[in-house]
């Protein structure tokens, strides 16, 4: 019998409140579909971080366009993909257009994406025509 | 969850800032207004208590730095007090351990500012 699988979409104005509750909806998911515990610190804050990314590039360039989370469980693996509707954002571009709020508060150090890097067990950054889309994902426990 | 920004100087001159609850790009802008206000107050050493933070993204982490490089341009200090290891974490990725004292309590911190004076 193949393995029951899930997916839940979640999509929110670009406010940095809304980030918040992503990760928290990220982390459920997360541990019901078999995540292990240790993993779920992880998967929480990986998610805060390419949500925080696509917030503050939307509020800059599309504020009324929502942020998109997809979450899928029942596989080998637990993928999450977050993706902005912003075409011209480069998330490894350095610098960048008039700083505003909270790229001052980040500075120049394009922390998020270290930490990302540093915490997503597998890790994809894609630049379409459209947006931004980060897909990361964990390995999921067998029983 | 709220933000809870709290501090104290102690009697050698050091500024405790304790904060509880969840620093991420909601929170962090108040965690950054405290430490701008305790600059332009003439608080240049400070020493951040984070024992009782829940979680810290890059948002928090760009306002520490922030913060240490207002009070370096006036020859002060911004050091941590931090023991758990998932907030240790984001430091090491980060390579920002090298740029923080990190102690395990406020008297440790202390006294490490006493030895140096």
């Amino acid at each position: 019998m193949a393995p029951e699988t899930a997916t839940v979409e979640l999509a929110f104005s670009p406010l940095p409140a809304h980030v918040r509750t992503a990760r928290l909806i990220a982390t459920a998911v997360a541990r019901r579909g078999g995540v292990e515990e240790s993993l779920l610190d992880e998967v929480r804050l990986a998610v805060g971080e390419a949500c925080s990314r696509a917030v503050e590039a939307h509020r800059k360039q599309c504020p009324e366009e929502p942020v998109r989370v997809e979450l899928r469980d029942g596989g080998d693996r637990f993928v999450v993909v977050v993706t902005d509707r912003v075409p011209d954002d480069d998330p490894t571009r350095s610098g960048g257009p008039e700083p505003v709020d909270l790229t001052e508060l980040n500075g120049e150090l394009n922390l998020g994406f270290a930490v990302i890097a540093g915490l997503a067990d597998d890790v994809n950054i894609a630049s379409t025509p459209s947006g931004v889309e980060i897909t990361m994902s964990w390995p999921v426990k067998k029983d | 969850m709220d933000l809870k920004v709290n501090d104290y100087t102690t009697d050698d001159d050091l500024t405790v800032i304790n904060v509880e609850g969840e620093i991420d790009v909601y929170t962090a802008p108040k965690l950054r207004e405290k430490l701008i206000d305790l600059v332009n107050k003439g608080k240049y050493h400070l020493l951040v208590d984070m024992e009782k933070v829940e979680f810290l993204d890059s948002t928090g982490l760009g306002v520490l730095v922030g913060g240490l490089k207002r009070v370096r341009a006036h020859d002060g200090s911004l050091e941590l007090v931090c023991t758990q290891e998932r907030i240790l974490k984001i430091f090491r990725i980060t390579g920002l351990t090298k740029v923080f004292g990190i102690f395990d309590s406020v008297d440790d911190a202390r006294e490490h500012r006493q030895k140096q004076k």
